[in-house]
């Protein structure tokens, strides 16, 4: 049950996007199209579940041999260098999946939630649900869960967005201004859900 | 001497990265729930912006052209270690209040964007000044932002109460109001440029 809790509370309740704050960058970027935005959640559930599994067993290393303030450097050097393989090991086993993810695999790297959900795993410190105890399993479904919240996010602005294009828009407005409006609007339609876990 | 001036301005106004660029989104909507968290957040990334953009442009020379974005980020993330612990150490209370948000700096586009943009192609001095400038651009936004949040949100502007508490729209502190403020102060400063 509490696995359940897990993913309401991930994907809904504290959205990484809409009230976390990680993720903004690719979430405007990449948002103008309902495909691009299915391929780049695609690409961020995968990389996200990975590092987080990596990452934590990481820490578990620098914290039995006291080396914790290199935390953020091996971090970030292990996500860019996961992030690569990904892209060597899927051109292999599936270039169609490989075309499909195409240009945001690399992108993925320097993008802040999964180095921001990484660290926050990894420290134990993510937000759970009640009767959630903090470990490797739960903390790999949070990543899991995250991601897919990331996509909902994701696909629900690229569908406003795709219409948004076709509508009138003030002249000062146009681009990232409505495009900001619009996130604020979805980010406070998601605060409905607080309170529901 | 001019050259550094517009180098320097040039951060600050004309391509400012929040407001003209729009890049280091996250750390801009997330710690500017008041000015003085929006400024924190500013200053430190401003520190490792001109600590990254001086090392890589020394040894732009000495680092291979295929493992150029690996070595930017091991320097980047270095300066932000250090000033992880300095900020731990010296300024908790802080610390506290950005959290997450300062081992976040490392991914931050506005510092390895300057380093692969402009250190890496420019001498020390010019880098430094880059680094200065996109800092203090970055930082004002962020105060800014921080300054109109926490007026409309409570009632204060860095911590004086400006006007009673519960004239404010809280709103304006939590998520959504981070990018509805945003939003609106893009707007303002696009219609200003169009007018100039």
């Amino acid at each position: 049950m509490v696995y359940f809790l897990i993913f309401i509370s991930a994907i809904f309740v504290n959205n990484i996007v809409l009230s976390q704050f990680l993720g903004i960058c690719p979430f405007l970027g990449v948002s103008k199209k309902i495909d691009t935005a299915m391929g780049m959640s695609a690409a961020v559930i995968f990389v996200l579940t990975l590092a987080t599994v990596v990452t934590y067993l990481l820490q578990m290393l620098l914290v039995a041999w006291g080396l914790e303030f290199l935390q953020t450097i091996l971090f970030i050097l292990i996500i860019a260098a996961l992030v690569q393989m990904i892209e060597i090991i899927l051109k292999k086993i599936s270039p169609s999946l490989y075309q499909a993810l195409g240009v945001f695999l690399p992108l993925i790297t320097t993008n802040c939630c999964i180095l921001g959900v990484a660290i926050l795993v990894a420290n134990g410190t993510e937000k759970l649900p009640l009767g959630a105890e903090h470990g490797m399993l739960t903390g790999t479904l949070f990543a899991f869960a995250t991601a897919l919240g990331f996509g909902l996010a994701l696909i629900l602005f690229a569908g406003i967005r795709e219409q948004l294009a076709l509508a009138k828009v003030p002249e000062a407005m146009k681009g990232t201004p409505i495009a900001l409006l619009t996130a604020g609007l979805l980010a406070m339609a998601f605060m409905g859900f607080s309170g529901v876990v | 001497m001019s050259n550094g001036l517009k180098t320097l301005t040039n951060g600050i106004l004309k391509e400012n990265p929040t407001f003209v660029l729009v890049l280091g989104m996250c750390p801009t909507l997330a710690t500017t729930t008041s000015a003085i968290n929006g400024m924190s957040m500013g200053l430190a990334t401003m520190f490792v912006l001109i600590c990254s953009n001086v090392v890589i442009s020394l040894l732009k020379n000495l680092i291979p052209d295929k493992v150029r974005i690996p070595a930017f980020i091991v320097v980047i993330a270095t300066f932000v270690t250090l000033v992880q612990l300095l900020m731990q150490a010296y300024l908790p209370g802080i610390y506290d209040v950005l959290g997450l948000f300062i081992p976040l700096i490392v991914v931050n586009c506005i510092v390895l964007g300057r380093a692969e943009a402009f250190a890496a192609k420019n001498s020390v001095g010019l880098s430094a000044l880059d680094g200065i400038g996109m800092g203090l651009g970055f930082t004002l936004a962020l105060t800014l932002l921080g300054a109109v949040r926490e007026l409309l949100g409570t009632g204060a502007c860095f911590g004086l109460q400006l006007f009673p508490d519960n004239y404010g729209a809280l709103v304006f502190v939590l998520a959504p109001g981070a990018f509805i403020a945003l939003a609106y102060l893009m707007v303002i400063i696009n219609k200003l440029q169009k007018k100039s």
